[in-house]
């Protein structure tokens, strides 16, 4: 069962928030036992996990500020759109963030000793009278509170036209890819002042032009594939062996559109939002407006399952035009096993489903859950009449409300998940004897 | 008194040590370069007891900072108290090679191997051996990365215990779980190979290599192919058919076009290791596929290497070789769709005249040379202009002045100014090579036909080149041939070429000296100074002062004096402005004489 461990950050309690501590990314490291949180004030904030399950804050700061680009004329926001956690190197941690144009590495590293002793200044940092040194003194560490400092180790600047919308490193753990909507740039870790261009559809003229990047992402365990996303609602995985400009794919992930179903929408809503490997490397998770949907990596032309979010806005699509939502990007995220998908939805709610049982459940991150500690009921949307007192009505649902960021412990059944400024984290209920009752999280709720 | 003369040698070591943690990076940075001086005032007992305590701690500190430390380290030994003590540096390096920095790892492991040949045996074995050990079991990748690179120095001077020990160490990082680590060992395996025994060489090292080449990770394989090119030079040659080769053909064809690049950026390398035969029957037909290679930096690796594969090729059968299998690649790389193969590709390809000899130049090359000089990219045409003397030598002049040259006056002649502006910068380094004669007779009238060129950068380009042609042949020559053409043009009907004359005068004066500047171009500016063109009349005055410096003091007064006066009093603003400019230039050129004799 799902409880909440932590709601959100401590500043998030007062219910008025301001526009910048919007959360914009969330992600875990490779172990788990940290998550990071970015937001559209440019901060990062990095939580640990204690023993006892807890998250709680490990260091705050700011990754980017606003700029603005004073030869195109325009203003470069804050925001952070992504997070992504290198593996680990040495005591201390990296990651890479990313605003629409600039990717900083980032370490963040603990403290514990400082030097003391200084030859001309006695401790409180006062001159001392020349007459009175009369030997050399070596300073020496001493132990003290821990500190823990985020500080930047590399500014990737300078490389993209248009906004970054995905950052990811390669298995090799020497390069990453930042995408933006035309282009993709492959970068070595250490080098800051060039990149190579692997993916380019920018056409030559732009009025020609037909889909833009959504989402690129690395292979897990094999450097050389990728695959990114496009408005079209295709997917496509490159081979970066075959050549060093990737623009011909190797495989493209599309799905035969139903010419009955075709309507002014079908292009909007089948844009890619998030395109998500599995951790075995074999399927590719995408979630378009609608839809969350699994491929196998070896059949192009179908996906292999493909699972309802909110079918029942199908109806509603007009509205959600004329109020952009339907541009809303959602992301998605599989467990730690691969046998379950969780992706957010209007209202609050996220929904995950068990690829094996087929079954699917919606839950809701509220602060009333969080403050009871009780386990997450299930919450059923109907179109029509209310079967029982506890469904709600389409027509009542919230989309100012939006869980757009999720992010799942890569061994464990914790998620984070990201509702406007707060951050909530649910576990499986853990049994007495300590351990978590079962891997499936289906059958725990 | 003596505590008082005590303090004040101290004092500028004590601001030394208490900057090294000062807020100022690089007030720090400022301290850590003056370590040596610091350890000096402190002696060698409290260096080592208290100062590499100190700095051991201190690898929070700024990269800059860290990676100045790990050199200091390195030339510390004297400071600790010589050889006998050198293991008191280790720890201090240990921590520096466990950063997450590449360049301070690096720059650890190597004031690291630098210290382990002052170690004696025994505390090799007692100190170093073990720090190697720590680093190559370490928890983080950064430390096993760092003791790739320490395994090959200590290995010759331990025993055979320990040698056991090191080749496990090894081993075990090959099949890293961390592709950094695996680049590591894969990078350091030829390097360690190379002081193994033989036996050992044939007996880990090869099934290493083998594994490296296989990996998952294409930086790994890459990484291999160098360390596949040291062993082949280690191993006798009756080994390598069955040790080295497959997985070097492997590497050949991999499906990575990253790691085709790099046999093919190695490719001489492996070709001196592997020796005739192996050449002869492996390397040929790489290199072939290697040129005709799907990607384009693969060909263009593979094209730099043409001319010294070729060159390499066992004698015997090197014409054939180059006839039948290299050249007709070549051809195709000539009309490569891709401009860096084709440049790469004119970088090298006249050096191939030299080998073939003058029929196989006349009959094969020289087409393609004609090609590559009509390329659309000028880099191409420039890397063929500026090997044309290798092939001089081959062919001689008449037959290279029959072919090339009506493509260089096509070039010359090319309806877009940048293309003759291209040729134009060619045309000292042809004129260098083809020689004089040659000169006259072909590219003479073109030199003068760009003077008159109807856009200026070309004009004032062909003035500089005119400069740079009398630099390589002298004055005489410029006497004969361009300066009656020259000035000439001071009579044309067109003002922007009689301007054209005076710029010329302005480069050629200096170069051709004080005799012809005075009786040949001195009259010419002179009887210009009545132009009816104000533009004339002004450049006349900067001409004399341009000029002023070559002439003689008589000539001076007698003949620039009284015009220039007579400009200064022009009725065009500009003209009397230039004049007085003149004449108060001239002056100051002249101060050491009396101002009278001027004035």
């Amino acid at each position: 069962m799902l409880s909440p461990v932590l709601c959100s950050d401590l500043a998030a309690l007062e219910p008025e928030y301001t526009e910048a501590d919007v959360i914009s990314t969330v992600e875990f490291n490779q172990t788990g036992e940290f998550l990071a949180t970015g937001d559209k004030g440019g901060r990062v904030v990095i939580f640990q996990r204690e023993p006892q399950g807890e998250y709680n804050v490990y260091s705050t700061f700011q990754s980017h500020e606003p700029e603005f680009d004073y030869l195109k004329s325009f203003e470069i926001e804050e925001k952070i759109n992504k997070i992504r956690w290198l593996p680990p190197h040495n005591p201390a941690h990296f990651l890479l963030s990313t605003n629409d144009k600039t990717v900083k590495l980032w370490k963040v590293s603990e403290k514990d000793k400082r030097a003391e002793g200084y030859n001309l200044r006695d401790e409180e940092g006062r001159l001392k009278d020349l007459s009175t040194i009369t030997t050399l003194q070596v300073p020496v560490l001493r132990p003290m509170d821990l500190l823990v400092e985020a500080s930047p180790r590399r500014v990737f600047a300078n490389a993209h036209a248009y906004h970054i919308n995905s950052i990811s490193v390669n298995s090799d753990c020497e390069t990453y890819l930042s995408a933006d909507d035309l282009r993709i740039n492959l970068w070595h870790l250490n080098i800051t002042d060039r990149s190579f261009n692997i993916v380019d559809l920018k056409p030559e003229n732009m009025e020609d032009l037909s889909e833009v990047i959504t989402v690129a992402e690395f292979h897990p365990h094999h450097c050389h594939l990728l695959a990114f996303s496009s408005s079209t609602g295709t997917t496509r995985l490159c081979d970066m062996r075959a050549r060093a400009l990737c623009d011909q794919h190797a495989k493209l992930f599309e799905e035969a559109v139903d010419p009955s179903r075709q309507s002014f929408f079908s292009e909007i809503v089948s844009s890619v939002s998030d395109v998500k490997f599995s951790h075995s490397g074999r399927y590719l998770l995408t979630r378009d407006y609608l839809t969350v949907k699994v491929w196998d990596l070896n059949m192009e032309n179908k996906p292999m399952e493909t699972y309802q979010v909110h079918d029942y806005l199908r109806t509603k699509l007009c509205s959600l035009y004329e109020s952009d939502c339907i541009f809303d990007k959602f992301e998605c995220a599989w467990n730690g096993t691969d046998s379950v998908i969780m992706t957010g939805a209007y209202n609050n709610y996220f929904r995950m489903f068990d690829r094996a049982s087929l079954r699917d459940v919606t839950l809701e991150a509220s602060r009333e859950v969080c403050k009871r500690r009780a386990v997450l009921q299930p919450r059923r949307v109907c179109v029509g009449k209310k079967r029982k007192e506890t469904d709600v009505s389409v027509d009542s649902l919230d989309f100012r409300k939006k869980i757009l960021h999720t992010a799942w412990h890569p061994k464990e059944n914790i998620i984070a998940i990201a509702a406007s400024n707060n951050l909530y984290i649910f576990q499986d209920r853990l049994t007495p004897n300590g351990h978590h009752n079962t891997p499936e999280i289906q059958s725990a709720m | 008194m003596a505590g008082a003369e005590g303090d004040d040698s101290l004092y500028p070591i004590a601001v030394l040590i208490d900057e090294l943690r000062n807020e100022d990076v690089q007030l720090r940075l400022n301290s850590i370069k003056k370590l040596s001086t610091i350890a000096l005032a402190l002696e060698v007992e409290r260096t080592r007891t208290e100062l590499l305590p100190f700095l051991t701690d201190t690898i929070y500190d700024e990269d800059e900072v860290l990676l100045a430390l790990a050199e200091q380290l390195g030339s510390f030994t004297v400071l600790v108290g010589g050889p006998e003590f050198v293991h008191c540096l280790l720890p201090p390096l240990e921590s520096l090679a466990t950063v997450e920095e590449t360049v301070v790892r690096d720059k650890a492991v190597e004031s690291l191997r630098k210290i382990s040949q002052e170690h004696s045996p025994v505390d090799l074995e007692v100190h170093f051996v073990p720090l190697v050990k720590r680093l190559a079991s370490g928890d983080w990748f950064t430390s096993r990365t760092s003791a790739c690179g320490l395994f090959s120095v200590c290995y010759p001077h331990v025993s055979s215990t320990v040698k056991a020990e090191i080749r496990q160490h090894f081993r075990t990082l090959c099949s890293d779980d961390t592709p950094m680590v695996r680049r590591a060992a894969s990078s350091k395996l030829g390097e360690f190979a190379k002081v193994l025994e033989l036996d050992y060489v044939k007996s880990d090292i090869i099934p290493l290599f083998t594994a490296l080449a296989s990996d998952e990770q294409d930086s790994v394989r890459l990484l291999a192919v160098e360390s596949g090119v040291s062993i082949a030079t280690l191993l006798p040659q009756e080994d390598l058919e069955d040790l080295v080769m497959p997985t070097l053909r492997q590497a050949a064809e991999d499906k990575s076009w990253r790691v085709r690049y790099m046999v093919a950026d190695k490719f001489s390398e492996l070709q001196k290791a592997v020796g005739p035969e192996i050449t002869k029957n492996d390397l040929v037909p790489a290199f072939q596929n290697l040129l005709k290679d799907c990607e384009a930096e693969v060909r263009t690796a593979a094209a730099n290497k043409v001319k010294v594969f070729c060159e390499s090729l066992p004698e015997d059968s090197r014409e054939t070789i180059i006839m039948t299998h290299i050249l007709p690649c070549v051809k195709e790389l000539v009309s490569d769709t891709n401009q860096h193969v084709k440049s790469a590709l004119a970088s090298v390809i006249m050096g191939l005249s030299t080998i073939l000899g003058k029929d196989n130049t006349v009959e094969h090359l020289l087409p393609l040379f004609l090609v590559q000089l009509k390329d659309e990219y000028p880099e191409v045409r420039l890397n063929i202009i500026s090997n044309l003397d290798c092939v001089n030598e081959v062919i001689g002049i008449r037959q290279l002045s029959q072919s090339l040259l009506p493509a260089i006056v096509e070039l010359a002649e090319d309806a877009k100014w940048r293309v003759r502006l291209a040729i134009i910068e060619y045309m000292p380094l042809l004129a260098g090579q083809l020689g004089v004669e040659f000169f006259d007779e072909k590219l003479n009238s073109l030199c003068m036909a760009w003077l008159i060129d109807h856009v200026y950068a070309i004009r004032e380009a062909a003035t500089c080149n005119l400069m740079k042609l009398v630099e390589k042949f002298g004055a005489e020559w410029a006497q004969n041939t361009i300066v009656p053409k020259v000035l000439g043009m001071a009579n044309d009907s067109n003002y922007l070429h009689r301007m054209t004359t005076l710029f010329c005068i302005n480069a050629l004066s200096e170069v051709c000296g004080q005799e012809i500047t005075t009786k040949h171009m001195l009259p010419v500016v002179l009887k210009m100074s009545t132009d009816q063109v104000a533009n004339v009349r002004f450049n006349v005055a900067r001409c004399l002062q341009k000029i002023g410096p070559v002439l003689d003091s008589s000539a001076l007064q007698a003949e620039v004096k009284p015009v220039l006066e007579k400009l200064a009093t022009d009725q065009d603003m500009d003209v009397k402005y230039f004049a007085l400019d003149a004449i108060s230039g001239i002056l100051a050129g002249q101060n050491n004489l009396p101002i009278m004799m001027l004035l």
